[in-house]
């Protein structure tokens, strides 16, 4: 069974979102980066897939010179090597980036049974990338999987739509977009990190295409979230958390 | 939440350990009408105390550190925020072995209790994870604990708050200050302003920002300090509470281990020093996790996992035991290592406590509290004083290079004597360029670079052969050479031609020059036009604020000559004396005059050559100053010693100096003049006339009665801290400043040893040595006296113990030798007539 699993380096925002002066990224200098939240399961589930059944997990990313350490990072937790195709860290647009990613799963002499993906970027979340690599690749794609199990060279997939649960089975080679809920990712342990130092990373220069898209401007969406509420303190929070917990259905 | 006070005495900004535990004493001491602000929430406002490690070791080789440390211990204890867990500094290295050693002798100087050098299989009792085979052995200290820095700050805040004496507001951010006259007089935040008698700036890393929005300066940098919990651990899994196991620290990798619950928190001071400005760290809006919280960057912390995982393999390298949580954590770092305390020498009324540790909170807090209510701190906070820095010292070029090479010595084997190695270079005497030619080995003070001793004097080492007592280990060679001992005894025998630049030099000038001379003096400054006087500086308390000396050049003009280390806090001190009519003024000439001295049996006739004035010595008495003119120069010559040989310090404006010592140089080849450097002046010259040093021997926790140092009559006008002083007159001092003679150097090995300084004088049983105040006997000055061909311990002894032959022992590097008291007060032990400088 080999596996490879797409990935993006993405910042990671825990407070407000600032912008730069031009409104066109995000301000970043004070955000650590990652990958996307889905495409931990998506790892998760290629470490499961390999432990269960042998073979190899591959990762795979287009982005700066500085995304060797989101590849570290998801290396640490059981991928075997890595490719990174090495931008002049400019965003690409989703033609070029999934032209570009085609072209280096073309290149691999494995030829991966399963291809994962995030559902979405976390940054940019044009949920485009694993259409247009799947319609290149001509394979079948399975999107939005929250449920998933390999059989006798067959994926079966669960994914939610509405209040139903759609299933879908579909014949390796295949690719699959998975969300969060599949699984529950692992942190990585030292050991890991130690050995991750020591796997291998092709990078390439990814060769820039055209883009056809161009991003003009970014803006902050309106915020939901309230933020934080205190509900009291010591004995007087009483009665307020039971509301709470009973309103979120963990007390009847 | 109530509104903000338009006014109050103090406004302490931030609500860290250090803001919560200043606002607490303040209230403690009597103030009221406190008001206490951050721009963060509460009881975690976001700042560096949110994330410390919390973990307390109590020993420092610094003796202010140490006490601090205690007394913060102590609080926190009292409010039952402290675990007593044990801890262990491992050595891997022999080098390291040592340094144990050098630390139990820090112990028992300081009076640290229960500490032990360990063998592995020791270490592997305490902490059953560990790999013995690794480490050499380990220093264990029994009462290191882990405290709760944001539960104790809370219960401080609220003990200030039910005295009625303090009002705290959250998530009130300040937007500017505005001072009056060069006092603090408003904080402008985006609630409101607050008129204020006194500002605290508490807010560690924000600190310069903040200083800034007044004009002053508080030079420290924010740095990262990496720190990683992994778990759970399944060896801790039945472990209660915060902390059970022993704390290790990896002193070799710069790194320590601490069990957390059921996880393993490692950290490291490692990795490359990453800095940041002030500027650079995010709004807590803005902040992932917490302002001072930055992402974690692995590839900084790549070494420290294989470390960690050498140290402890069953743990670390458990593949199932998994990262939880880790980040690159900010903390204040500042150019000389140690916090800023005090007010700010910029703006009165400005005060702050900066660049503190967890485990100096409480202590910190109480001594500033102590500095603004009463005056003086109970622990001598000298070394943190924030007016010690000279200007250059606060650009943000030197922050950053000396906090970054400092950041790895976290952890360091430091000798005493080390020197920086970034920025250097930054100030040179008129005469660098000749010093070079001879060989000079330049170390620096106040950036400054003062020849330390002269290469070109190298032959003279063969020439006094063991007289120049050679030291064969390694740790008293480094930074040393015998060469300074040799320019000693050629000195004594002609003349030597010393450096002087880096002293502070100001005048105060007008008609009250006078009074305010005389009100920091302890010794009568209303003398001759002309004369010399060499006087302590009192604290309130009749401690040493300082020892200088004072030229009178005019009815309303004194010369204040001080050492460069501490020449700024000297200047600060007689500025805050100043009359507010404006009478008397300080200028500062530090860098209008340099200074060369000249002294040895030579010395006058060196000088005669080139000048037609007369200098016998009757005519130009010793103690006393004069202008003469040498071939074209005006030079203020004045004829003091702090090497014991007749001879002058001359004065001259800094452009001229160069051509000054190329005169005298000339002029000296003829009677065998010799450059000499600081190791003599500052150090072997010195001991052997028994002369005192300001932060050796004096400090505020010993008077001039135990320093040996009063005078037969008390001067009648008021001065500071008179009042204690006339009580130490009138009693007995309960100890003695003494010197001693080590009677035997050879070590078990055979080898000779040379104390260096700070280390604990014990009775012949090994029991330590405490006088009736609780003051413990250590070595406040080490070295060589050439011309008794003796080396020379100061101590101070309990006064019944202070008996010129009485037998003590001192413990160096895990050995212990014996000692004997060679002479007790002031008397000098070489040439104790004084017949070489007053010839």
């Amino acid at each position: 069974m080999d596996v490879l699993v797409c990935l993006k380096r993405v910042p990671i925002a825990g407070g407000t979102f600032l912008l730069t002066a031009d409104n066109r990224d995000i301000e970043t200098k004070h955000l650590g980066f990652g990958v996307s939240p889905h495409e931990e399961n998506a790892v998760e589930a290629g470490v499961q897939l390999v432990e269960q059944m042998g073979g190899s997990l591959t990762l795979l990313t287009l982005g700066p010179t500085d995304a060797e350490e989101q590849l570290r990072a998801q290396l640490a937790i059981g991928a075997s090597r890595a490719i990174l195709l090495e931008t002049d860290g400019q965003d690409w647009d989703p033609q070029a980036t999934a032209t570009a990613l085609v072209e280096a799963i073309n290149a691999e002499e494995t030829k991966f049974d399963l291809i994962f993906f995030g559902a979405e970027s976390a940054d940019s979340a044009g949920y485009q990338i694993h259409i247009r690599v799947a319609h290149a690749l001509s394979r079948p794609i399975i999107t939005n999987v929250k449920a998933m199990t390999v059989i006798n060279g067959v994926v079966n997939c669960e994914r939610i739509a509405g209040s139903e649960r759609e299933l879908y089975e579909a014949p390796l080679p295949a690719i699959v977009t998975v969300r969060d809920g599949l699984n529950i990712p692992r942190y990585p342990s030292v050991p890991g990190r130690i050995q991750a130092r020591k796997k291998p990373i092709d990078i390439k220069k990814a060769v820039p295409r055209v883009p056809k898209l161009e991003k003009l401007q970014l803006a902050v969406a309106p915020s939901n979230s309230k933020g934080a509420q205190i509900l009291g303190e010591g004995e007087a929070a009483v009665p307020a958390l039971i509301e709470v917990l009973k309103k979120i259905g963990i007390l009847a | 939440m109530s509104t903000l006070p338009a006014k109050a005495k103090v406004v302490v900004i931030g609500a860290g350990i250090v803001g919560n535990s200043v606002a607490y004493h303040l209230a403690r001491l009597g103030w009221r009408d406190l008001v206490q602000i951050d721009k963060g929430p509460l009881p975690n406002p976001g700042g560096s105390t949110g994330h410390a490690s919390n973990f307390i070791f109590p020993t420092d080789h610094s003796k202010e550190m140490t006490a601090i440390t205690a007394d913060s211990m102590r609080q926190y204890k009292e409010r039952e925020t402290f675990t007593e867990c044990g801890g262990i500094e491992v050595a891997r290295t022999p080098e390291r072995m040592q340094e144990l050693q050098r630390r139990m002798a820090s112990a028992h100087s300081w009076g640290v209790a229960g500490t032990k050098v360990l063998t592995p299989a020791q270490v592997k009792e305490l902490v059953p994870y560990i790999d013995e085979s690794v480490i050499l052995g380990g220093f264990y200290s029994p009462t290191v604990g882990v405290v709760d820095s944001v539960r104790a700050g809370t219960l401080m805040r609220e003990e200030a708050v039910s005295m009625g004496a303090l009002q705290t507001f959250a998530n009130i951010e300040v937007l500017g200050m505005d001072v009056e006259n060069g006092h603090i007089k408003r904080v402008r935040t985006d609630h409101g302003d607050i008129e204020a008698e006194y500002v605290v700036i508490a807010t560690g890393c924000w600190s310069p920002k903040l200083a800034a929005m007044a004009g002053a300066f508080i030079p420290l940098t924010p740095a990262v300090h990496q720190m990683k919990d992994i778990g759970p651990v399944p060896f801790f899994k039945d472990t209660k509470g915060d902390i059970e196991w022993p704390i290790v620290r990896d002193m070799d990798t710069n790194m320590y281990e601490r069990q957390h619950g059921t996880g393993l928190e490692v950290g490291s001071y490692a990795h490359r020093p990453i800095l940041y400005t002030p500027q650079d760290i995010p709004s807590n809006a803005a902040a992932a996790l917490s302002p001072t919280e930055f992402p974690f960057t692995q590839v900084d912390f790549d070494l420290q996992d294989e470390h960690s995982l050498e140290l402890m393999p069953s743990i670390i390298g458990d593949e199932n035991i998994r990262e939880k949580y880790a980040i690159n954590g900010i903390l204040s770092l500042t150019p000389d290592g140690m916090p800023i305390v005090g007010e700010t020498p910029e703006v009165k009324g400005l005060w702050t406590a900066s660049a503190i540790w967890v485990k100096e909170g409480p202590g910190t807090g109480k001594a500033l509290a102590e500095w603004m209510v009463l005056g003086e701190s109970e622990i001598d906070m000298h070394s943190s004083d924030i007016s010690r820095f000279h200007e250059h010292q606060k650009t943000v070029f030197h922050i950053k290079a000396r906090s970054g090479e400092g950041f790895n010595k976290t952890y360091g084997i430091v000798h005493p004597n080390e020197q920086w190695a970034s920025n250097r270079n930054v100030r040179l005497s008129p005469f660098f360029e000749q010093e070079k030619e001879l060989g000079a080995v330049f170390y620096e003070t106040a950036g400054w670079e003062r020849p330390f001793w002269y290469e070109s004097n190298a032959q003279l080492v063969e020439k006094f052969g063991e007289k120049v007592m050679p030291r064969t280990a390694e740790w008293e060679a480094r930074w040393w050479s015998p060469i300074i001992n040799a320019e000693h005894l050629q000195m004594r025998e002609t003349a030597g031609i010393v450096d002087l630049s880096a002293f502070v030099i100001f005048d105060l000038i007008g008609p009250g020059a006078l009074s305010v001379v005389q009100k920091v003096a302890l010794r009568q400054m209303d003398v001759a036009i002309g004369r010399v006087v060499y006087t302590p500086v009192l604290g309130i308390n009749g401690g040493f604020k300082s020892d200088l000396t004072i030229m009178r050049l005019g009815a309303d003009h004194f010369r204040v000559v001080t050492g460069g280390a501490h020449g700024m806090s000297d200047k600060k001190w007689f500025r805050d004396q100043l009359p507010v009519d404006g009478t008397a003024q300080i200028v500062d000439l530090t860098s209008n005059y340099t200074t060369i001295g000249v002294w040895g049996p030579k010395a006058r006739e060196i000088l005669a050559a080139i000048t037609s004035a007369n200098l016998s010595k009757e005519t130009f008495k010793f103690s006393t100053c004069r202008t003469i003119e040498i071939g074209p120069l005006q030079v203020l010559a004045s004829r003091i010693s702090y090497v014991g040989d007749l001879g002058w310090e001359l004065y001259i404006p800094m452009e001229q100096g160069a051509k000054l010592w190329e005169m005298i140089w000339e002029s000296g080849k003829k009677y065998g003049l010799i450059p000499v450097g600081i190791g003599v002046y500052g150090t072997t010259g010195r001991l052997e006339k028994n002369y005192r040093a300001y932060g050796a021997e004096l400090e505020t926790e010993y008077n001039v009665v135990e320093a040996g140092m009063q005078t037969p009559k008390l001067k009648e006008q008021e001065f500071i801290g008179r009042a204690a002083h006339e009580k130490h007159r009138s009693s007995n001092p309960v100890t003695t400043l003494v010197s001693l003679f080590v009677d035997d150097h050879t070590s078990s090995t055979g080898e000779k040893r040379y104390m260096l300084g700070k280390e604990p004088i014990l009775m012949p049983d090994k029991s330590p040595i405490v006088d009736s105040h609780g003051r413990r006997s250590y070595v406040t000055s080490a070295g060589s006296a050439p011309s008794l061909g003796k080396h020379i311990l100061m101590t101070y002894l309990p006064t019944e113990l202070a008996v010129v032959g009485n037998k003590f022992l001192v413990e160096y590097l895990g050995e212990f030798y014996p000692v004997s008291v060679a002479g007790v007060g002031a008397t000098p032990l070489f040439d104790p007539t004084n017949e070489r400088i007053l010839s």
